[in-house]
Formats: structure tokens, C-alpha cells, sequence
């Protein structure tokens, strides 16, 4: 290594890593339901592109986590987006597709994609 | 990418609680649950709460989950990995919420402290030179080396007013000065001192476990202040771990050209290599240090000259303590002044402690200079073990003295502690209470610095010895209080005629325990009596018969056959059998068994 671009281009690539060790609660927190009814809706895919896609777009406010089931089975794999001050929203049937829709446009830019949630079924 | 990072701690203390066999076992369960490609598994550095160890934290949840062993690691995998279901019961019991958990950064423990020397301890890996570089790592190296010039470096370390964090506090910025001349033209030598040697301190260990480059770093920006290419740490062979990543960690600052010829294309060459002590406490002292490194017996030499004039073979030299180095590469990315900011009048920025002795949590703490004793002992440290009085806390190991109750709210920073007879030392902060006899203690202290002693000047190798028969015998419940006087002068002499600073700080834990707790001298001297109930010759061990139920365990658990006594009814001892062990005084069920 020889100049500070490649050192910056190291610590660009990490920072998201690091970073994702983060303490702080004050962001948007994306929840999966991920109970028994919740995995074999496939579920898991669902967690993994999120958290993959979160991660590569460097959204440093937003933590992707798990929970257990929160009594809609019928629903899974249900996503739920938490973000302080404001209404909890809830998306089912998802898929990795649908979760990458929701990143660009609700987590990105803030808009609901109201066509998943829970209200439109 | 993963979804999930379990972080489990590889320092000292959660290794030897088993934290290898932890991550081999969450490696196995993760790859049977097929999660491998979901989950990693991180070895990190200390996190600081040592007395909870081992530690395993998951994130993004941040879930803190403490004293972990091998059995709870398929629950972990199963549940909270595979589920996203938290398992509470192995939460650390001060995160635990009606609803959840709180993180950890809230809790007691945490939210006091400041990390700046630990920040990346226990966060990233300190075997990755990629994640330390991805918490801003070798940036301040490369400021260093494309915008500032050496004395530009050297101004802003005075201005931040950092001062040594081994003990004696010398500014580090002065000291880069006075070795800053004649740059180019004479060889001079960067070195690290990483001979910790304090009971009870470690501090240094955990950096250099848990942020190893930070240190290399650190010494290859003072390289280039001061004009050096050379750069040694001194560290002792005891600490395996910390030499195995030391080694590990130069290896890739090597291979990623951060050290070597050329650095960042400046022109300027720095190299770094280790050297190993043996275990000797004198060879912290910096002369003794760089005799060593020399390939000599490990002794003091007389100062001046100063290492920044004539150290290492004979050539200008600045060494550092491990946290004084920490410091560094954080003041060039964020300024003298935020430096300065935090502490106190004439001690800046923040200071690491290691908890030790009689209190809730042990481990590494790091405050802001100024923080009272309360507060690192009532708040941070949990307070002290079962409803006990606090008595004293000695800082500064073998070298410092005994804070009493009565100065509980100081402010911790160096002249304050001078000023009440102890000293900041390398940060060993040892909780006393009610049970701990303080003639006891500064005898436990001058007998380690009997056995450390180099020998070679007169009044450490003879001079701590008398004094430490001194104290033998008043222990002993032989002594007079003539033999009070006799310790106190010989104590100021040795501190005015010892060649180094062992001997010179060797006598302070018999002076301020003579200062603060002279009642518990006079008591052992003219009653005879150890207030405290530790000093064997001074007490005897005695049953209540009407506490006594005669259940027949002192009787049966007495190593030599000194209780006596029928099956129910009230046991006696016999004192001249006795050997005061006090087996049956811990065994008790009845609390029957009193010390007089």
C-alpha cells in the first residue's frame, strides 16, 4: 500500500462491518419473523437478502434482526419496519425480490410500499 | 456479508474460562444448523467486565450474554441465531428489561466510562489488520506522513497535553522533544514498554490483545517526529497472547507496507521488532528496560544522562508505556483540543484501571481524569462484595499507597494522588474492606519488592529487607514502637538513596499505610491484637457454646485434631494444637466460630 486512497478504500469496504457492531438503538430497526411458521414460509432468504443488502448499501441506521412468531402464521414471512416517531409497518409474504423493493423504496427513500402490507390483505 | 456477528472475547481472562473451546463449539453448531454463511464467529479483545468472563456478544441485536459455557452454546445457535429468540437467562443480569434487554453501553458499568486507549478492544478482531483499519486505523499515520512535518507532530502531542501513562506522568510531547534534535544524522530507537509488572494491573496486556496495531502505529508516527527508523516493544514472555498477535499484527502492517522502507511513498522507513522479557519487575523501569534489550543483565543506570540523549546503544531514545501509545493515533485525528477536553487542569484526556481486590466487578475500566474514587468504586465497579465496609484502595502496585475512606471523593488524576501519598502508577486499583489489615498489606507489597529487587544498589537490596523484617515482626506481635520510628526513617532514606524508581517508590506502601492507618500499627504493636482478624500470631480462633450445635463438621474438617466436643452439644477449641487455619471458621453453618 502505498497511498491513502488504498488505505480509504480499505476502511470504506470495513467500515460496514465494524459499524455493524454498532450499540446504538436510536435507528430504523427491520424485523423478521423468524419462528418455526415464519422458516418454512422461507423466511430465512428473506433475513439474509435484507441484512446482505442493508449492509452493501452502507445504511448505517438500519439494523436487521430476528424475532420469533408474532401470531399471524398465516401471513409469513412477515417483515415489520421500526423506525422511532413513527407507525410500525408491517409487510407479509415476503420475498427476497420484495424485500429488495422495500430496501430501495421505504428504507432508501422513505416511502411505504403499501401494496405488501399487512392493511392491503 | 453476514447477517449476524458473534463476537466472543479471547483475552486473558475469558481464555482461561474457556472462550477457544466456546468458538470451536459455536463454529461446529453454526455449520450443523448451515448457518456458516449467515453468522460469523469473531475473536475480539477484552471487553473489560473480566470477573463475568466468558463473554459472548451477538450482533446486530447486541445481546450480552456473560459467564458462557461450552454446554450453552447449542441453545444460543438454536435459538437465537436460528430463531431470533434471545436466551435471558445467560443475559448479563444488568441488561436484562421487563420487555428485552438494554444495551450494554447503558448499564453501570459502561456508562460512566470514557474508551479512547480501549476503544477497539473487544470490538473488532486484533488479528485482522482490515477491521482496524476499518475503525479509521493507519489514517493518522498517513495524515502524519503526507501533511505534517515532525515538529508539527511534536507541537501537537505538547498541545494536547498527554503525559505518560506508566506511572510517573512525564508530558510526552516534551519528551519527543528533548530526542527530536539532529534528525537524519544519528540513529535513534522508538521503544515500547510492555513489561508490566504491577500486581494487579493489566491494562497494557489488554491492548495489546485486544488493538495490537494501534501500537504499531502509535510508535511509527514517533519515528517519524523524532527521526528514528527503529522501533522495539518490550514485552514480557508471560503474555503469550498478546506476543502471539503482536507478532501477527507486524507481520501484516509489513505485508500491507505500513511498515518497512517507504511508508504511505514519504521516503520514511520504520521497522518494528520484539523483544521478550523475563518476568523481572525492574526491567520496566526504562533503563533497566533498555539495558535489557541490549542483551545485559536487566539493572538501572544512573540518570542523567536521559534516554532521549543516551539511551538504547547509547543513542537518543523515547519509550512509551503501552496506553500512553494508545493514545496517539486519536489525538492526530481529532485534535489536541479534543484531548484536552476531557480531564482535568494538569491531567488530560482519560485513564484505564484495572479493578481489582473487593469488589463486584472486576476487570478494566477506562474514566476521564477527574472522575472521583466514588464513583470507579460505588457506580462502575458495583460497589464492594457482601455488604462489607470499604477501608482503602491502593493504587499504583508496589510503588503507590493506600487511599482511605476519608478521601473517598478525590479526583483522580496524577497530582492529586501525589498529594494524598499514593501515586497513578500504571493503574492497578486494589479494593480493600474491613477484612483486609493494612500492616498485612504493606508487607504483602514490600515482600514483592524484596524479591525484585535487582541488588545492585545498597538501599532497595538491603534496606527494603530490613524493612520488610520490620513489619514481620510487628505482624508477629514482637514489634515496639520504636520499631514504628526505625521504619519510617529508613523508609525516607531508601526513597532518597536508591538508584531507580523501585527503589526509590518501594517504601510508599509502608508511608501511607503508616499515615493513614497508624491506629492499625499501634494496635498490633502495644495490644498485640490484628484489628482486622488476619495476622495469625495475633489471633486465636474460639467457639460461642451458645451458638453451637454440636454438628461435629469443625471437628471433622480440622486438619490437626484441635476441636473437641460430644455430637450435639457445644465444641471447644484447643488453642495450643491450633494452627489458626481457619477451616472451621469458613465451614460454619452457625456462624459459631468467632476470632479474637
Amino acid at each position: 500500500m502505498k497511498s491513502l486512497e488504498e488505505l480509504k478504500a480499505i476502511r470504506e469496504k470495513m467500515q460496514g462491518q465494524v459499524g455493524f457492531r454498532d450499540e446504538g438503538d436510536d435507528g430504523i430497526r427491520v424485523v423478521v419473523g423468524m419462528a418455526t411458521c415464519g422458516i418454512a414460509a422461507g423466511a430465512r432468504p428473506v433475513l439474509t437478502t435484507l441484512s446482505d443488502k442493508v449492509q452493501e448499501k452502507g445504511l448505517d441506521k438500519v439494523k436487521v434482526v430476528q424475532t420469533g412468531c408474532i401470531g399471524l402464521c398465516k401471513y409469513e414471512p412477515i417483515v415489520e419496519v421500526i423506525e422511532p416517531g413513527k407507525e410500525k409497518v408491517t409487510y407479509v409474504h415476503m420475498t427476497p425480490d420484495k424485500a429488495i423493493e422495500i430496501i430501495d423504496k421505504h428504507l432508501v427513500r422513505g416511502q411505504v410500499v403499501s401494496e405488501y402490507t399487512l392493511d392491503m390483505k | 456479508m453476514f447477517r449476524s456477528h458473534v463476537l466472543v472475547c479471547g483475552g486473558t481472562g475469558c481464555t482461561s474460562s474457556g472462550s477457544a473451546q466456546i468458538i470451536e463449539s459455536l463454529e461446529k453448531e453454526i455449520k450443523k444448523h448451515c448457518l456458516d454463511k449467515e453468522v460469523c464467529v469473531v475473536k475480539t479483545g477484552c471487553h473489560g467486565l473480566c470477573a463475568l468472563g466468558p463473554i459472548v456478544i451477538v450482533y446486530p441485536e447486541g445481546a450480552f450474554y456473560s459467564m458462557v459455557s461450552v454446554d450453552d452454546v447449542p441453545e444460543i445457535v438454536a435459538e437465537h441465531l436460528v430463531k431470533g429468540r434471545i436466551v435471558t437467562r445467560l443475559l448479563y443480569q444488568e441488561t436484562v428489561k421487563e420487555d428485552g434487554f438494554t444495551p450494554i453501553v447503558d448499564t453501570d458499568f459502561y456508562r460512566k466510562q470514557h474508551r479512547v486507549a480501549l476503544r477497539n478492544c473487544g470490538v473488532i478482531n486484533p488479528e485482522n489488520i482490515e477491521e482496524y483499519i476499518g475503525t479509521r486505523g493507519y489514517e493518522a499515520l498517513g495524515k502524519v506522513l503526507k501533511e505534517m512535518t515532525p515538529d508539527d507532530v511534536i507541537q501537537l502531542i505538547l498541545d494536547s497535553g498527554l503525559r505518560g501513562r506508566g506511572g510517573a506522568g512525564f508530558p510526552t510531547g516534551l519528551k519527543w522533544k528533548f530526542a527530536s534534535g539532529n534528525r537524519g544524522n544519528v540513529q535513534k530507537y522508538v521503544c515500547c514498554n510492555a513489561d508490566e509488572g504491577d500486581p494487579g494491573a493489566f491494562m497494557d496486556r489488554s491492548v495489546l490483545e485486544g488493538d495490537p496495531h494501534v501500537v504499531l502505529e502509535a510508535m511509527t508516527i514517533a519515528g517519524y517526529a523524532i527521526g528514528a527508523s527503529q522501533g522495539y516493544i518490550y514485552v514480557r514472555a508471560e503474555y503469550p497472547i498478546a506476543v502471539e498477535r503482536l507478532n501477527i499484527a507486524i507481520g501484516q502492517a509489513r505485508e500491507y507496507g505500513l511498515l518497512g522502507k517507504n511508508i504511505f511513498d514519504s521516503g520514511f522507513d520504520f521497522d518494528i521488532e520484539l523483544r521478550l522479557g523475563a518476568g523481572a519487575f525492574v526491567c520496566g523501569e526504562e533503563t533497566a528496560l533498555m539495558t535489557s534489550i541490549e542483551g545485559n543483565r536487566g539493572e538501572p543506570r544512573p540518570r542523567p544522562p536521559f534516554p532521549a540523549v543516551k539511551g538504547l546503544f547509547e543513542s537518543p531514545t523515547i519509550l512509551n508505556n503501552v496506553e500512553t501509545w494508545a493514545n496517539i493515533p486519536q489525538i492526530i485525528l481529532n485534535g489536541p483540543e479534543w484531548f484536552a477536553s476531557m480531564g482535568t487542569e494538569k491531567s488530560k484526556g482519560t485513564k484505564v484501571f484495572a479493578l481489582g481486590g473487593k469488589i463486584n466487578n472486576t476487570g478494566l475500566v477506562e474514566i476521564p481524569m477527574g472522575t472521583t474514587l466514588r464513583t470507579v468504586i460505588e457506580e462502575i465497579g458495583g460497589g464492594i462484595p457482601n455488604g462489607k465496609k470499604f477501608k482503602a484502595a491502593q493504587t499504583g502496585g508496589p510503588s503507590g499507597g493506600c487511599i482511605p475512606a476519608e478521601h473517598f471523593d478525590v479526583e483522580i488524576d496524577y497530582d492529586n494522588l501525589i498529594a494524598i501519598g499514593s501515586m497513578m502508577g500504571s493503574g492497578g486499583l486494589i479494593v480493600m474492606d474491613e477484612d483486609n489489615c493494612m500492616v498485612d498489606i504493606a508487607k504483602f507489597f514490600l515482600e514483592f519488592t524484596v524479591d525484585e529487587s535487582c541488588g545492585k544498589c545498597t538501599p532497595c537490596r538491603i534496606g527494603t529487607k530490613r524493612m520488610w523484617e520490620i513489619l514481620d515482626k510487628i505482624t508477629k506481635g514482637k514489634g515496639t514502637l520504636e520499631d514504628l520510628d526505625k521504619l519510617e526513617e529508613l523508609a525516607y532514606y531508601i526513597k532518597d538513596n536508591a538508584l531507580c524508581g523501585l527503589g526509590q517508590t518501594a517504601p510508599n506502601p509502608v508511608l501511607s499505610t503508616l499515615r493513614y492507618f497508624r491506629d492499625e500499627y499501634v494496635a498490633h504493636v502495644v495490644d498485640k491484637k490484628c484489628p482486622a482478624g488476619v495476622c495469625k500470631d495475633l489471633l486465636s480462633f474460639k467457639i460461642d457454646p451458645e451458638k453451637c450445635k454440636g454438628c461435629t463438621k469443625c471437628a471433622k474438617n480440622c486438619p490437626v485434631g484441635a476441636i473437641s466436643g460430644e455430637k450435639k452439644e457445644a465444641h471447644e477449641i484447643d488453642t495450643s494444637k491450633c494452627i489458626k487455619c481457619g477451616v472451621c471458621y469458613d465451614n460454619c453453618k452457625f456462624d459459631a466460630i468467632y476470632k479474637v
